[in-house]
């Protein structure tokens, strides 16, 4: 099982992962949460869903767009962001416009090539949980996320920005 | 000037410190250097020929005597005793080491100076009018909306991690002088007819490989809606934008691929479901920002000053410096002077340690403390008092910085090229000088009028050649140094792309050639026309002739 982070109230911890990750080729298991692709989900999420007894995921690739979602979010409960390599950053915009756009409340969870470094950005854009691809641990997520003082711009979080600091 | 406040100052503490960490994680081995690149990268510091570069942001080109002071401080204490300003108003130290990076950003913290978003797929230092504030064409004074920009882009949690880089220009005059159309946006300043202010925006200009003219794609944005729009085109562009080949990445390809009008629409389309209140800077903040560019304290002095005419009268080499590197100021008793880092057997934009304090020496003294950086590489003291400028003329002249070139031929552009770049095919600095010898006479110069030369050491055109009225293009022919030339770019208002002359010549017929088609110019040009005009006029052809028919 990869191990995940989860961010609560600023502060890292790890968390057990209650869902698997399902691949298109494999079966989906009896029981248990799951996190399936989007084209699984479209093909067999509903029948998941409606048997209720289990909680459904759905990773969503760095080249589809969240919107396909929209409809189903009060369903879904991980949306699991995919960084095929961390320099790809269309997963930032898919966090925030699930959190601003769309008032999205389950977990948004950066799975794939998820480094420390990039914590502040992805926790700004509104990133609650982390599947680490470098080994790192909470201690260094929270610290690193929290390490900016200031931020200038308005983004998914509740920080307050540079210019609501200068105003009050 | 705008002024950092405690927040601007401890962000810049924060990002220091940040690095000083990392630097420490790589001097110990505990990252490697792949892992260690896009950390660096994003601090400015490049792994180039001979030793690491320090690209340093200079927000919209602006500095102040402290920050000058402090620049030379670093060229002595950390590099060979210079800098070199780049065609995106930054400098470069060109020998820094590894361990000494931390302490130099300290340093440049001390004085609100940093390397952020200097390098990296993320929005760059946005570059601006070197003449802001002090020309009377403009009509608002764009470093606001600059310093807007560099607050909302800095470590911008959504747009961090781009296809490819992001730059941005913002001028509000009529003649262009930061390359608007070929940046990845351009915001081109109006006045509506209503008397409001808006932008005009272009998106998708570019040089490199595949140069742009960028097509305009919102003819007036209100200005209060512009981080809004910036989101929504960010947007459209990190979504859209490949990622599968390097070269084909920047927001100029998705445009054309799009076409203008479908990418238009389609920021638009994001635009309208952005909520405004959320994303637009709020009216006090702006305000805050304005008034920390309040007007300069300008003394009321008489339109002529006698003591500047006399001057002017009796020396003809400060009559010569005041017609090519003074212009008017919006002001009366003022002018607009134009420092050249543009010597003969100079590095073009490369400037000294002593140099860069005399300069700051004299923007203390002279200019209310300000300093610009142009986009051609050279140095603005923006607001002297008339009656100061034979004063001004003779320390410049002094440490070799009155070299009354500005706009001429020897005006180079040059990128570093094969002296110091990684990426480049062939030398850019010798040619420059080689051209600069050519033309060293300043008579003929002057006669020869404007005349923009630009040259770039590899396709990547820093050296902005596309954009040139004689524009040179370094390339690699089986190992040996070649060099192709075009004519008829222009980067300024009336931006466009130069035409291949002919096949590449040798480093050794670079120079002939620059003279054989200012010959075939001078010969045909009409009345008053810069060599753009007369080859805009006539074409390619006379030009072509004058440098291949012998070689027939």
């Amino acid at each position: 099982m990869p191990k995940l982070i989860e961010l609560a109230d600023g502060e890292a911890r790890w968390a057990d992962d209650a869902f698997v990750h399902v691949a298109d080729e494999d079966a989906i298991p009896d029981a248990g949460d799951v996190i399936l692709s989007l084209a699984r989900f479209e093909a067999e999420g509903d029948a998941l869903l409606s048997s209720n007894s289990r909680r459904v995921g759905v990773r969503i690739e760095s080249d589809q767009e969240v919107e396909v979602l929209a409809y189903d979010l009060p369903r879904i409960a991980v949306v699991a962001l995919a960084f095929p390599k961390y320099r790809d950053g269309r997963a930032y915009t898919s966090a925030r416009l699930l959190r601003e756009r769309f008032g999205y409340q389950g977990q948004v969870r950066a799975v794939g090539d998820v480094l420390q470094e990039q914590a502040g950005f992805m926790v700004r854009c509104g990133f609650d949980a982390f599947e680490p691809a470098d080994g790192a641990t909470p201690e260094a997520w929270t610290k690193a996320a929290r390490r900016f003082r200031h931020v200038y711009q308005r983004a998914a979080d509740d920080r307050v920005v540079a210019f609501e600091e200068r105003a009050s | 000037m705008y002024q950092y406040d405690v927040i601007d100052r401890e962000f810049l503490i924060d990002r220091s410190s940040e690095f000083r960490g990392q630097v420490g994680r790589r001097l110990a081995g505990e990252i490697t250097e792949d892992q260690f690149k896009p950390l660096r990268l994003m601090n400015g510091l490049y792994l180039q020929l001979h030793a690491y570069m320090l690209r340093i942001a200079i927000p919209y080109g602006s500095l102040n005597p402290t920050q000058t002071r402090r620049l030379a401080e670093i060229a002595r204490d950390y590099d060979k005793g210079y800098g070199h300003f780049t065609t995106r108003q930054n400098i470069q130290f060109n020998w820094i080491k590894l361990k000494d990076a931390p302490d130099i950003l300290d340093k440049l913290a001390e004085v609100d100076l940093h390397a952020i978003q200097t390098s990296g797929n993320c929005i760059r230092n946005t570059t601006s009018d070197p003449y802001a504030g002090a020309t009377a064409e403009e009509i608002d004074d764009p470093r606001v909306w600059s310093e807007v920009i560099r607050q909302w882009s800095t470590l911008h949690p959504e747009f961090s991690f781009l296809p490819r880089k992001f730059k941005i220009a913002i001028t509000a005059s009529a003649k262009d002088r930061t390359a608007a159309k070929v940046h990845d946006i351009g915001l081109l300043l109006r006045q509506g007819r209503d008397g409001t202010h808006g932008f005009e925006v272009i998106v998708g200009g570019g040089q490199g490989r595949t140069p742009y003219v960028g097509p305009s794609i919102k003819q007036f944005l209100p200005t209060d809606r512009l981080l809004s729009y910036l989101e929504a085109v960010l947007r459209v562009y990190n979504r859209h934008g490949r990622r599968d080949n390097i070269y084909k990445a920047r927001i100029k390809i998705l445009v054309a691929a799009l076409g203008a009008e479908e990418f238009a629409r389609q920021v638009e389309e994001e635009w309208s479901k952005i909520d405004a209140a959320r994303a637009d800077l709020p009216a006090a903040e702006l305000a805050r920002i304005r008034a920390s560019f309040a007007k300069t304290p300008f003394e009321t002095l008489p339109a002529r000053s006698e003591a500047f005419e006399l001057a002017k009268a009796h020396d003809s080499a400060f009559a010569r410096f005041v017609r090519n590197n003074v212009r008017a100021h919006k002001q009366p008793g003022y002018a607009i002077v134009e420092v050249s880092l543009k010597a003969p057997e100079q590095t073009p934009g490369d400037a000294s340690a002593d140099q860069l304090e005399l300069v700051a020496d004299l923007a203390e003294r002279y200019s209310f403390s300000d300093l610009r950086v142009t986009h051609a590489q050279n140095l603005v003291l923006p607001h002297v008092k008339q009656d100061d400028l034979p004063t001004v003329f003779a320390a410049l002249q002094a440490a070799g910085l009155a070299t009354p070139n500005i706009d001429l031929i020897s005006d180079i552009i040059a990128c570093p090229g094969l002296d110091y770049c990684a990426l480049a095919n062939a030398r850019a600095i010798p040619i420059a000088q080689d051209i600069a010898r050519q033309f060293a006479d300043p008579d003929r110069a002057e006669e020869v009028g404007e005349l923009k030369i630009k040259i770039s050491g590899c396709i990547n055109a820093c050296g902005h050649h596309h954009v040139a009225h004689i524009g040179i293009l370094g390339v690699d022919k089986k190992g040996e140094e070649f060099y192709q030339l075009s004519l008829g770019g222009s980067g300024a208002e009336d931006a466009s792309i130069g035409k291949i002359l002919g096949p590449a010549l040798p480093a050794d017929k670079v120079a002939t050639a620059v003279d054989q088609l200012v010959g075939a110019y001078l010969n045909v040009r009409a009345d008053g026309e810069r060599f753009l005009d007369t080859y805009r006029r006539v074409g390619l052809e006379p030009f072509k002739e004058a440098v291949y028919a012998q070689a027939d």
